[in-house]
């Protein structure tokens, strides 16, 4: 079983107005993902409505700031606190601001730094 | 304005074994706010992704709990399985759904017996986890283990069970059903436990849909949500429904789980009757390229595996929301308004795995 999973590219300024969409339209946040693509970050927002699972998708170059939508889907801040301690990314208006205290890493946002070519200790001959 | 006094909670106390800390905010013994922090023990697997090829991953994800680690490992095989378009032979998507359903018996009776442990109500507690012993027993004669089951692979299941086997796998859970009703009846029907749960920690339909909430926590709520009603594995052949209560209390959250034990039980014997026979698993050729959400029903309620292949056999991202990381909002309202007294029990009644949340 394979579900449909639509995806709809959007700018960071449309971001409110289609989150506010999902919300009137009584769907209710899945999930926020993101991912680090090439110096930039893709940020997945996906709802779910009577099984019907659709996200929207902004990319945005490393240093940019987002917005919060934690004035319309409230429980977003928990979501949104992460992406910024693990990748680093500034999310303004958040309504519960942990301000990088969320989580507690060794390495100062660490999802954002690129360990794929580091050797891995596990792995590596003594 | 009354005299505010802020009492931490956790994240060590001894009705909590989960590193979990709320910041209570008191007038009186009310609790008028609360901020919850998590953080204490992520492990950061998600990255571990970069360093582990695509089949060896399974292990990793069975790993972020130890409670449902084979619904994790199914759900990120799943994942997986859809961006490779792989067909999962049929009887191993019964043994799948069939070992989701005893992870499921296991957390809820785990659960149970914490939940009376909680409200100090230690026979239960024992006899919770005396029948709970039982379903550990068949995991680890049909998986192998206790507690990470290992028996999930891209493109099927790694191991068998008999026909025999099966046939008294029904016959022992049939067995068990009475004794189950015996203990499960004390939850549902006893004054004392009804006084200590009845209309503590309310969470209204509406808020729990709009914050997000999951499983039993948004079944006890009124929200019809059930994973397992998209059809993955082999559910889709199977009849049941999700089991929903209207209070949005504590005891609402209970009863869901307390019914859904004989939901599964009825799946599982609905699954080894209709087993078909034939192989366990498929031939795996080439690597994944592409991206997939993998939506599963863990006891907690909804777990989303997003895997994303860039074409080589390390995966470019693995992320997992796990039902409790969602379930946190609305605690934080189901606690607004509450006693002191009745934090640590309204905590459990999300059956909060915070090893799980950080992953």
């Amino acid at each position: 079983m394979i579900e449909e999973q639509p995806k709809t590219k959007i700018e960071v300024k449309d971001l409110l107005e289609r989150v506010e969409k999902f919300f009137k339209d009584g769907f209710r946040l899945t999930i926020v993902t993101c991912t680090k693509i090439e110096g930039n970050y893709e940020l997945t927002y996906s709802f779910d409505k009577d099984y019907s699972f659709q996200s929207i998708r902004m990319t945005i170059p490393a240093g940019k700031d987002i917005p919060s939508i934690s004035g319309i889907y409230w429980g977003a801040f928990i979501y949104e606190n992460e992406i910024h301690d693990l990748f680093g990314i500034k999310v303004n208006g958040m309504n519960v601001d942990y301000k990088g205290n969320l989580y507690k890493t060794a390495i100062k946002y660490p999802f954002s730094v690129d360990t794929t070519k580091e050797v891995d200790p596990c792995q590596s001959k003594q | 304005m009354p005299k505010q006094t802020v009492i931490p909670f956790g994240p060590q106390h001894p009705v909590l074994p989960e590193p979990i800390h709320l910041d209570l905010v008191l007038e009186d013994e009310k609790v008028v706010d609360v901020l919850p922090s998590i953080g204490y023990v992520h492990r950061g697997l998600e990255k571990l992704v970069e360093k582990r090829e695509f089949p060896e991953y399974v292990y990793v994800a069975e790993r972020i709990c130890g409670i449902c680690s084979f619904i994790h490992g199914l759900a990120y095989v799943q994942g997986v399985e859809a961006i490779m378009n792989i067909e999962v032979p049929d009887r191993a998507e019964y043994l799948r759904t069939i070992w989701s359903e005893y992870s499921r018996l296991h957390s809820h009776l785990l659960w149970l017996g914490l939940f009376a442990d909680g409200m100090g109500f230690e026979s239960l507690f024992m006899n919770s986890w005396r029948l709970r012993e039982k379903i550990l027993d068949v995991l680890e004669e049909t998986t192998g283990g206790r507690v990470i089951q290992g028996t999930c692979k891209v493109g099927g299941v790694r191991r068998d069970i008999a026909g025999e086997t099966l046939d008294r796998m029904i016959k022992d859970l049939e067995e068990m059903q009475g004794e189950l009703k015996d203990v499960t009846n004390v939850f549902l029907k006893d004054s004392a436990v009804k006084h200590r749960l009845k209309n503590v920690g309310i969470l209204t339909k509406k808020e729990a849909y709009e914050l997000g909430a999951v499983g039993p926590t948004a079944r006890g709520s009124g929200v019809d949500i059930d994973l397992r009603k998209t059809g993955y594995a082999a559910y889709g052949k199977l009849n049941f429904e999700p089991v929903v209560e209207a209070g949005g209390d504590c005891y609402s959250r209970c009863s869901v789980r307390v019914k859904e034990l004989f939901t599964s039980i009825d799946i599982i014997k609905q699954a080894a009757k209709k087993i078909p026979d034939g192989p366990i698993e498929t031939k795996i050729t080439g690597n994944p390229d592409g991206e997939y959400f993998s939506r599963v029903e863990q006891p907690r309620g909804e777990l989303v595996h997003y895997v994303k292949g860039n074409g080589t056999r390390h995966l470019a991202r693995s992320r997992v929301r796990t039902p409790t990381f969602t379930n946190v909002p609305p605690l934080v309202k189901m606690l607004t308004g509450c006693e002191l007294a009745d934090v640590p029990i309204i905590v459990l009644s999300i059956d909060p795995c915070i090893g799980c949340c950080e992953r």
